[in-house]
């Protein structure tokens, strides 16, 4: 086959990478922009909305899409339940201390990752996508629901961009992560912010799950790539802001399947790795970002 | 007289903020200046400029004859420039020993290992001067404010250094600390060159053999006490900004 | 200020029991005991960052397994010997140690944790690529005849024991009493400081830079030697032991045994190792209880055993 058979395809999985880690890169994001705060378990966040998306759906008889379309509302509701508990229990009691929080997570890390072993196991197990249809491309015939996630994680995204500028409850949040002292005396109730953001940044991650989970089978270590990625994609995006962490995400999932595709993936990760790091030693605001001064 | 701090068209500023513009100044050895001037007018970012802890946007620093604009701030203080922070900036968990020994170990390392007895001894030295001697085991954290900002002095004596910065050192003394601290700026004077930001006016006209008025970033009259009290324009930027007596 | 005949006697002390208990302990918990001890090292030199100067890493596993492969890889493939082996190990940790500490102390914080985690990752995703070398996850099998030392018609075999107890303790005590050496020295007092208020410290007229790369660079030869003498003394080279989780360990062990404390340690690794060996009599749940004791150690506990210690009854505690 040619090479262009070959770029074709290398773009439109490069596309889902891309689709799935903005969702999940904006939740990380969020938490970061708003509460200062960086979630090391937000990888466990997605594992649990994976395997809670493969518990739901083969629970449901019938049609997988009813399957599909209620582990798309159920798994991220519980994940986000689950953070928003994380979130009262641990982190307001640390006072969102940025180092114990890292710590405090890390452990929730952990934990969640031994619940799922426990509990759902160590085989990965695929879900079946909610339709099977083939769209036929010039040299080949691509999976209809690749497409529909990428699709999905337009509207997504574009949904959470309108929120976040067009809402009463995005102008909080920005207000919050502006001054959080300040949004205080305004009378925010910052707490209540701090632990419905937590959820939310957690409820993305889980959306992207149940929308990746029919590509890419549920297992109990599958949140440690989402995590490193997101962390890449934020660092590179310029921290808390959504436009950048699209285009950066766009950059990395491109990138990423392109370059999986000719090279070895583990070359490719290390290689992104490394670079990312020398971005976040020599320009820390990201490459999109401004300088603070 | 020779200068023992000189700066050449020093300049710095944070984004559209001229917080230093195009300053020449002139310090000479054993002087006792005061920087006076409102509230934003640039003062501590210039004194920071001379002792390295802001990087200048152009100009030059010279000081004992030899340029020092590139030199990092650890080594100036090396060379003998000592600051003390206008917000107190001790160590609060060690002791008001650990805190004043920083200082003389860094002193005596320049001299080759530190031995106990001379640390001891300059640690000593240094609390006698402030009369903090019978505090030196309490932790630096649990004393009283103005014992505090004691301690910071004494750290930057324990330096031995030719130039001391002062930066607001009386703000939030008791009007008899403030006494005292006059007494020991004095002292101090007798050995080093002392600049001092100050807004306490008893305190500068007290202490300082010249003033410096700042306001926008430029040096806006120079003189002595008297003819700084005398000067129109000085009026009208006090005034003007209603700030500070 | 200097090392008290007090601190002498308690340190000397502890090398002492441990000492007796090569022959005291039963055989098991004599094996527990050496890799024990051997990972107290590793966390001690994770402590000299994060206890005493106050750098958060989340990056170690890299300079254990610089150590490891730095004398697995020639000790297994060019037939070096032990000694020299051990040093190509701690070579490599300065090497390590010395880049990332030049890069990743350009930032502070938050920034820090991540760029010393990242770095760790391409180490350990290195580890994975060039499995030529390293046979990736599966790792090398360093035989008792590679591992055997001789000198001068007199040998040594890492395998037995007790002799293994004995290296371990060895190389324990050396880097115990480095560290109590180190932490009431002028530059141990230093570190403390820059921990404490590192602006204030650069206007005293220190190099804060060049001190916490020293910092870097001795922790870093620390974790590296006690990842040589692990691989030399266990037989074993594998990329798991660069994985992620080998750097949030020491983290964990430090912090149950009191950050900023010699002997913290030392006590946080031995009662990890005994809580999930007798867990795991219970549960399989391995990872659980660490997540839950790292969640109640900053929660409840953030001094640690010895750090608690330290504030309500030993004032003195290096």
């Amino acid at each position: 086959m040619a090479f262009g058979p070959y770029f074709l395809l290398a773009s439109l999985e490069g596309l889902v990478t891309a689709a799935v880690l903005a969702l999940t890169a904006l939740g990380l994001s969020l938490v970061f922009g708003v509460m200062r705060v960086v979630n090391v378990a937000h990888g466990e966040f997605f594992m649990l909305g994976a395997v809670l998306a493969w518990a739901v759906s083969t629970a449901f008889a019938g049609h997988p899409s009813v399957g599909f379309v209620a582990a798309l509302f159920v798994a991220p509701l519980v994940v986000g339940g689950a953070a928003l508990l994380s979130e009262r229990l641990v982190l307001r009691r640390l006072g969102y201390d940025p180092e114990a929080t890292i710590v405090a997570t890390i452990g929730m890390l952990y934990i969640i990752q031994q619940l799922a072993l426990t509990f759902y196991g160590a085989d990965a197990r695929p879900v079946q996508a909610p339709f099977n249809v083939r769209i036929q491309l010039p040299w080949f015939g691509y999976s209809g629901y690749k497409l529909f996630v990428i699709v999905a994680a337009i509207v997504l995204i574009l949904a959470a961009w309108f929120v976040l500028t067009r809402t009463k409850i995005g102008l909080v949040m920005r207000a919050t992560q502006y001054d959080r002292e300040t949004a205080q005396a305004f009378g925010i109730p910052v707490d209540r912010v701090y632990a419905g953001v937590f959820a939310l940044g957690a409820m993305l991650a889980a959306v992207a799950a149940v929308l990746i989970v029919p590509i890419q089978q549920a297992h109990y270590l599958m949140g440690r790539d989402p995590l490193l990625l997101s962390f890449i994609v934020v660092i590179i995006g310029g921290l808390g802001s959504l436009r950048g962490t699209v285009i950066a995400a766009l950059l990395i999932g491109l990138s990423d399947g392109i370059i999986s595709v000719f090279f070895s993936p583990t070359l490719a990760k290390m290689l992104a790795t490394g670079l990312v790091a020398m971005v976040l030693v020599f320009r820390p605001q990201g490459l999109f970002g401004v300088p603070a001064r | 007289m020779t200068a023992l701090v000189e700066t050449r068209a020093l300049t710095r500023h944070f984004g559209g903020l001229k917080a230093v513009e195009s300053v020449d100044f002139r310090l000479d050895k054993g002087e006792i200046r005061a920087i006076i001037g409102p509230n934003g007018a640039g003062k501590t970012t210039f004194v920071s400029l001379i002792c390295g802890r802001i990087a200048p946007s152009s100009g030059a620093i010279v000081f004992e004859g030899r340029d020092i604009t590139a030199l990092p701030a650890h080594r100036r203080v090396r060379a003998g420039i000592a600051y003390t922070f206008q917000i107190t900036s001790i160590f609060p968990r060690l002791t008001v020993f650990d805190n004043v020994a920083l200082s003389v170990q860094r002193r005596l390392l320049s001299a080759g290992r530190p031995k106990p007895s001379a640390l001891k001894a300059g640690v000593g030295e240094a609390l006698e001067r402030v009369g903090l001697i019978d505090r030196a085991g309490t932790l630096a954290g649990n004393l009283a404010y103005g014992h505090q900002r004691l301690v910071e002095i004494a750290m930057g004596l324990a330096l031995e250094p030719k130039l001391l910065i002062l930066d607001e050192p009386t703000q939030g003394l008791s009007d008899g600390e403030v006494e005292g601290f006059i007494a020991l700026v004095r002292e101090i004077a007798s050995d080093a060159t002392v600049l001092l930001i100050e807004h306490n006016m008893q305190v500068v006209m007290d202490l300082a053999r010249r003033i410096t008025v700042m306001n926008f970033g430029r040096v806006l009259a120079e003189g002595s006490p008297e003819e700084i009290r005398a000067n129109k324009a000085v009026q009208d930027a006090y005034l003007g900004t209603g700030s500070d007596g | 200020m200097t090392i008290t005949t007090r601190d002498w006697a308690l340190h000397l002390g502890v090398i002492a029991i441990l000492l007796a208990a090569n022959f005291l302990l039963p055989e098991y918990h004599r094996g527990v005991f050496s890799r024990v001890l051997v990972l107290a090292v590793f966390a001690m030199g994770y402590n000299l960052l994060f206890g005493y100067t106050g750098l958060l890493s989340l990056g170690h596993a890299m300079f254990f397994a610089a150590g490891l492969y730095g004398a697995g890889l020639p000790l297994y493939h060019l037939g070096w010997s032990v000694p020299v082996s051990f040093g190509t190990g701690l070579m490599a940790g300065i090497a390590v140690a010395a880049v990332v500490g030049v890069l990743a102390l350009r930032t502070t914080g938050v920034a820090f944790m991540i760029v010393t985690m990242m770095f760790a990752q391409v180490f350990y995703l290195g580890t994975l690529y060039f499995t030529t070398w390293t046979r990736g996850e599966e790792g090398l099998v360093l035989s008792q005849a590679m591992r055997s030392v001789e000198f001068g018609g007199w040998s040594l075999n890492l395998s037995d024991p007790s002799t293994r107890y004995m290296l371990a303790l060895a190389l324990f005590a050396v880097v115990l009493l480095a560290m109590l050496w180190l932490v009431r020295s002028p530059f141990g007092r230093t570190l403390v400081a820059i921990r404490e208020n590192e602006e204030r410290m650069r206007m005293l007229g220190y190099d804060v830079f060049r001190a916490k790369l020293t910092a870097v660079v001795v922790s870093g030869v620390f974790c590296a030697a006690a990842g040589a003498a692990y691989g030399l003394l266990f037989g074993y080279v594998g990329s798991g032991f660069a994985s992620i989780q080998y750097s949030i360990l020491p983290l964990l062990w430090v912090l149950l045994g009191g950050a900023a404390t010699t002997l913290g340690p030392l006590l946080g690794t031995l009662f990890m190792f005994y809580i999930i060996d007798y867990s795991s009599g219970v549960t399989s749940a391995y990872l659980l209880v660490v997540g839950v004791t790292l969640i109640l150690l900053v929660l409840f506990f953030p001094k640690g055993l010895l750090g608690s210690v330290r504030e309500r009854w030993l004032g003195w505690l290096p």
